[in-house]
């Protein structure tokens, strides 16, 4: 078949035309490295492979991971540490001091506390609510149905769109004269003003999480599902088990360790929540939906006083529970891979 | 792996749904349709009305209830009028229905007349007429931010940072991984657990520090400060050595054999040779910055070199919120990410059903 051959043919001189600059640029690094490798030897190599990456990662991570420590334990506005003003442990204390640490509003940074309090309450409902459909969806699609493909396509798709778009989408919708105010006083109801209620906020801030990462934790859940080796489900066929049975003896407990991992990458996930929220809430009303990412952000970058020794502090503050959660995902993922 | 054929019939779902009589539905697979249809409509709709508000004129937008379609209101040329003149269905006083041309309205009583007889004028009070609309789409929303504001620069700056990070990406992290992978030498653990070790610092923690040696090497309001950060990204180093570690010793055995040099079987030999995982990491790395917020948000504070993301976000934020724009600028830096996943869907899936990672 000519036709073809003529076809082949053209897409690779084009895929060799697109390759030149990438070829140029290789062999511009080949005299450098040749030579480095003539002085140092078969020996030094790897390190001078790792070298660029693990530059970037000591000056923008475990640099800035340290410093992070010393800042907290200054004050003053200065971003630069030699001019900053050593404080000891001053604003770990003014985060921490509360009357009652029940109460928010008892304590002296009570912005602070709220923000715990808010993304503590964001986190239990989202999470739960985010697995628990997550697995249904999953489980669903495991299913002999039509069009599968494309279903999981349909419930994945958020999950690439920026956390921005995701927040203009839904805003757009849930606004004053939105479509949804629209559908209520069509049938019959009143207004909803979402953004000036406090429960709502927060209730739509969840729901959009939800409806843009529940995509990724559904794909995690759906591998594992297919993962269970059929001879399970047919012998349990042949014994004539019950579906409910199977359910709860079979397909749970050889889910659970993916289960156990999608639990806490959604924690990890939902402690940080900012992007989405900020852009479709921006905290309100009021606090109402002010979580600490957007508290560090607010008192570190966005007050007309940068307060980056505070800013600081509430940052070694997550990093603690994060490292917690961090540790709880590596025994979660052990347990999987064991199993 | 995941596969898409329903061939394989090993789910609880067929267990559950064990079909009673052929014909007959088990409840659970009406559940199981109502609750994808729904689904379908839930994940969609939100974007589909996105797409279709953003093509409505700043009037169109504020109505109360909305329009489904963007509509515009029909004009006519008549000669004698300068201008053209809209179209209304107009209820007449014996109760027929006619379709007039309003020349001119005054208060409460418009003067209208007949496009295809335009010497005879009626009045009538404006309540008996109702505008005659056919869709129409705004473009100027969408070429209006492109000319007027910085849009085009935003659109620019998301394009350079997008494609010079996942460049400087793809090239220190198959080094790192190539490194790894390949040689055996002292450390190796050592430093395979640092770069895990990074993987659990999220950038949330290390705003304060991160900004400080940003500003310190004076990159602040630049897009370096957006490019480099990210740049070395454990997932990427992780997804990649795995993949060369599968790549037979033998054939590097082979090339310095043949007096290869080590950059040389690097780029020649084992990056031709990982290129799937290479593009899965390219893939990643340009959703990643596309859609990165929070960090450009922190650095980047003179409108010049905002990204989309951010720039979307000032918009969002202004005083006069003007939709009209901001819907079509949101269609704009979506369009990217709908055409990638359209073209590289099973890349991305089972990239994070094998990897966990997003």
């Amino acid at each position: 078949m000519p036709e073809k051959n003529a076809n082949t043919s053209l897409s690779d001189r084009l895929t060799a035309i697109a390759a030149i600059p990438v070829v140029l640029f290789f062999r511009l690094f080949e005299a450098p490295f040749r030579f480095v490798q003539k002085i140092g030897g078969l020996k030094a190599m790897p390190y001078i492979f790792l070298l660029p990456n693990l530059a970037f990662f000591g000056v923008f991570v475990v640099v800035p991971l340290f410093i992070n420590f010393s800042f907290s334990f200054t004050g003053g506005t200065n971003i630069f540490l030699s001019e900053r003003v050593y404080t000891g442990t001053e604003q770990y204390e003014f985060l921490f001091d509360c009357g009652n640490y029940l109460d928010p509003q008892s304590c002296r940074e009570d912005r602070f506390w709220k923000a715990i309090f808010n993304t503590m309450t964001f986190v239990v409902l989202q999470v739960s609510s985010l697995v628990a459909l997550s697995l249904v969806t999953a489980l669903i699609l495991n299913r002999k149905i039509r069009a599968r493909g494309f279903f999981r396509a349909v419930f994945f798709f958020p999950v690439l769109l920026s956390p921005v778009v995701v927040a203009l989408i839904w805003k757009w919708i849930l606004l004053r004269d939105g479509i949804l105010n629209a559908f209520l006083v069509s049938i019959g109801l009143e207004r909803i003003l979402f953004f000036i209620s406090p429960e709502w906020a927060m209730f739509w801030a969840i729901f959009v999480s939800i409806w843009s990462q529940m995509g990724f934790y559904m794909l995690i859940l759906l591998a594992g599902l297919q993962a269970i080796p059929p001879d399970l489900y047919e012998a349990a066929e042949m014994d004539g088990t019950s579906p409910e049975r199977v359910f709860w003896r079979i397909t749970l407990p050889l889910l659970w360790p993916n289960l156990l991992v999608v639990v806490v990458l959604a924690l990890i996930k939902g402690v940080q929540v900012f992007d989405e929220v900020f852009v479709l809430t921006g905290g309100g009303p009021g606090t109402a939906t002010q979580f600490i990412v957007q508290y560090i952000y607010t008192t570190g970058f966005a007050s007309s006083v940068q307060n980056f020794g505070l800013a600081s502090a509430a940052s070694v503050v997550l990093g603690l529970v994060l490292f917690v959660l961090t540790l709880a995902q590596l025994a979660a993922v052990r347990r999987k891979n064991d199993v | 792996m995941m596969s898409d054929s329903a061939e394989q019939p090993r789910s609880v779902g067929r267990l559950i749904t064990a079909k009673r009589g052929r014909s007959k539905l088990h409840w659970s697979d009406v559940f199981s349709y109502v609750y994808l249809g729904l689904g379908v409509l839930l994940m969609f709709a939100p974007v589909v009305w996105l797409a279709l508000s953003s093509f409505k004129t700043p009037a169109g937008l504020l109505e109360f209830p909305p329009t489904l379609l963007p509509l515009g209101q029909i004009s006519v040329e008549v000669p004698g009028y300068d201008d053209p003149l809209l179209m209304f269905s107009t209820t007449m006083e014996d109760g027929s229905v006619r379709e007039l041309a309003q020349v001119r309205r005054i208060g409460i009583v418009a003067t209208m007349l007949d496009p295809n007889d335009p010497d005879q004028t009626f009045s009538v009070p404006i309540t008996q007429n109702e505008p005659i609309r056919e869709v129409r789409m705004a473009w100027e929303n969408y070429s209006g931010p492109l000319e007027r504001f910085n849009f085009m620069s935003y659109l620019w700056n998301s394009v350079i940072v997008t494609t010079a990070a996942t460049i400087v990406t793809l090239l220190i992290n198959s080094m790192a991984a190539y490194g790894l992978s390949i040689y055996e030498f002292r450390g190796r653990n050592a430093i395979m657990l640092f770069v895990i070790g990074t993987l659990m610092i999220p950038i949330t923690v290390i705003l304060v520090p991160m900004y400080l040696v940003v500003t310190s090497m004076g990159m602040v309001n630049s897009l370096w400060a957006v490019i480099l950060p990210g740049a070395a990204t454990p997932t990427g180093v992780f997804l990649l050595r795995q993949y060369m570690l599968t790549i037979p010793k033998d054939l590097i055995e082979a090339a310095r054999m043949d007096k290869a040099s080590e950059w040389q079987i690097y780029w020649r030999v084992v990056m031709p040779l990982a290129l799937p995982a290479i593009a899965v990491l390219a893939i990643f790395s340009i959703m990643w910055r596309w859609n990165e917020f929070l960090w450009p948000l922190i650095v980047l504070s003179r409108s010049e070199v905002y990204t989309l993301q951010v720039g979307l976000n000032a918009f969002q934020g202004e005083l006069n919120v003007q939709w009209h724009y901001i819907l079509a600028m949101t269609v704009v830096t979506l369009i990217p990410v709908v055409l990638v996943f359209a073209f590289l869907q099973k890349f991305i899936t089972t990239g994070i059903a094998s990897s966990g990672m997003k």
